[in-house]
């Protein structure tokens, strides 16, 4: 299972859950959209990747989920497979929340009761056990990405990476579900590569938050998250720390205004 | 910490999304079955009634012979005899059997047909614009051609049918492939489905619906087909077909014969589509939230 784990130097530490070396992208002969990209994942970690447009987030988590190969680098994955959580839940319509969830189950040949059983546990744990048998259109946004979760969860990669999933979301939503997601992961031992353009957001949920810089996109600065987890998004720490974050983000944007 | 002490966060947080999930839900109310069929019905029951007025009226002013122009009870008469002996019944059981054999034969070819051309780029390249092509022309066109081929007999009938259906139905499929959210797709691909298990799993239900447009329209594509074929393809060792009897009437100079005959077409257009298409479409679309009501 491990091929691609290198022997690290330092003994003590565990191999990380996500590396990425050098890990640079451009589209046929377009310009170069992610240059020399290293980055790990600790197991575990909470990793948050902040950038304005143009910084290649998405396609970051594409070359990790490996729905696109990397023009240049590696991307090592030893558990070999990730979760990908979209900004819409993306869901389908045509199955019940609870098949939704074992569609996933069944793609990896899970067995029928297994399955169903496995399922229903899975929406309990993001307290939906009662809206199993609804249809998509009849769930809430909110509801949607906690069943999109369930069915993440579902595929048991430990590793789960969002693509800006509560950015549709209304405020109020997005606070619960940032309290949702922060305890499944405390209670499923998750790693998280979480995309996110909300400066706020990033601070509240990540150990760590790494800047990207835009056109092309590179690590610009990390920063560590120090203060305790339960945060809340209001609290002064983490407006704190995003203020610091939105100056950097800011000279960012402004060095490509002066560039044109 | 300035944030307020949570002192129970986990029945907090539970609490919080159930009251969440609540002030979402929207609660629909259905009207009683008879309800809806009486106010679905009424319309089309007036408008079937003003049109026999207008009939009656343009009847008595006698701007065309009795012959020419029959009245709608000379009309009814005719069917009610025609029901009686059993003539129309069984122009209406011959049509049907072959219109529903030449529709099934017309999914069997048009269904794997339009997947391939959906899927398989240098096919729809290849026959795609034909496809399209052969959906707008008319397919009595082909009757000439299928009666010197296939001669006078069934063989002729279910050609133009065929003709006439399994573009639509293989169209329908294509359209339904394009019109897949990539999304879906990704899903599937994220999810770990690929290949036949992507196409089962994802692609296929993700089309069901503009396959069933399709067939939809596949289905009056094969109906009027075999009503153009049937027209011309007359002979004595022929069953009777609704096309048919028209053609009989025609020969008798009968008008309330060949207005028997175009009802009886009509009926089985639209029992067709009332009692198998358009149920299978609203439940379908119904279960995707795709349907307002």
């Amino acid at each position: 299972m491990t091929v691609l784990d290198t022997v690290r130097t330092d003994p003590t530490t565990l191999s990380p859950a996500v590396r990425l070396t050098g890990v640079s992208k451009r589209f046929g002969a377009g310009p170069v959209v992610l240059d020399d990209i290293s980055l790990d994942v600790q197991q575990g970690e909470f990793l948050c990747l902040l950038g304005a447009s143009g910084c290649g987030k998405s396609t970051l988590l594409n070359l990790v989920a490996g729905l696109d190969a990397p023009s240049a680098g590696t991307v090592e994955l030893p558990g070999r497979r990730a979760a990908l959580m979209f900004q819409e839940a993306a869901l389908l319509p045509w199955l019940t929340a609870a098949q939704n969830v074992e569609l996933a189950l069944r793609l990896r040949g899970v067995g029928r009761r297994e399955r169903r059983e496995r399922a229903g546990e899975l929406l309990e744990l993001v307290r939906l056990r009662d809206a199993g048998g609804k249809r998509v259109h009849e769930l809430s946004g909110g509801m949607r990405q906690r069943v999109a979760m369930a069915r993440a969860l579902a595929q048991e990669t430990g590793v789960l990476l969002m693509d800006e999933p509560f950015a549709a979301l209304d405020a109020i939503t997005r606070d619960v579900l940032h309290e949702e997601l922060v305890r499944l992961r405390e209670s499923q031992g998750l790693t998280v590569l979480f995309v996110t353009h909300n400066v706020r957001e990033a601070v509240r949920l990540g150990d760590r938050v790494v800047l990207l810089s835009s056109r092309p996109g590179r690590v610009a600065r990390e920063y560590a998250v120090t203060c305790a987890q339960p945060r809340r998004i209001e609290s002064p720490e983490v407006a704190e720390l995003a203020v610091a974050i939105t100056d950097d983000l800011r000279a960012e944007i402004r060095r490509h205004g002066g560039q044109s | 910490m300035s944030a307020p002490a949570v002192s129970a966060p986990q029945d907090d947080l539970a609490s919080l999304e159930a009251g969440l999930d609540a002030l979402e839900r929207h609660d629909t109310t259905r009207t009683s079955r008879w309800r809806r069929v009486l106010s679905a019905g009424w319309p089309p029951l007036v408008a079937v009634g003003l049109l026999l007025l207008v009939w009656e009226l343009v009847y008595r002013a006698g701007v065309k012979p009795t012959y020419a122009l029959p009245s709608p009870a000379d009309v009814g008469l005719v069917v009610l005899a025609q029901l009686r002996d059993g003539t129309l019944l069984e122009a209406v059981g011959t049509s049907v059997q072959r219109g529903g054999l030449g529709f099934l034969v017309a999914l069997a070819i048009g269904t794997p047909l339009g997947l391939l051309v959906g899927r398989v780029r240098v096919v729809r390249r290849g026959i795609g614009p034909i496809l399209s092509g052969l959906q707008s022309l008319p397919s009595v066109a082909w009757v000439p051609a299928a009666i010197i081929f296939f001669g006078l007999g069934e063989a002729a009938i279910y050609a133009v049918v065929l003709l006439g259906a399994v573009p639509s139905i293989a169209n329908g499929m294509v359209s339904g492939i394009d019109q897949v959210p990539p999304l879906y797709l990704r899903v599937g691909r994220v999810l770990g489905a690929r290949g036949l298990t992507s196409a089962r799993y994802v692609l296929l239900p993700a089309v069901l619906p503009a396959y069933l447009g399709g067939l939809r329209q596949g289905w009056a594509f094969s109906w009027r087909s075999l009503m153009a074929a049937e027209l011309i393809v007359s002979s004595p060792e022929l069953g009777l077909g609704l096309g048919q009897l028209l053609d009989q009437g025609r020969l008798l100079s009968d008008m309330s014969l060949v207005f028997a005959g175009i009802l009886g077409i009509l009926v089985v257009g639209i029992a067709v589509e009332l009692c198998l298409f358009a149920p299978l479409e609203k439940r379908v679309l119904r279960r995707r939230g795709l349907l307002v009501s």
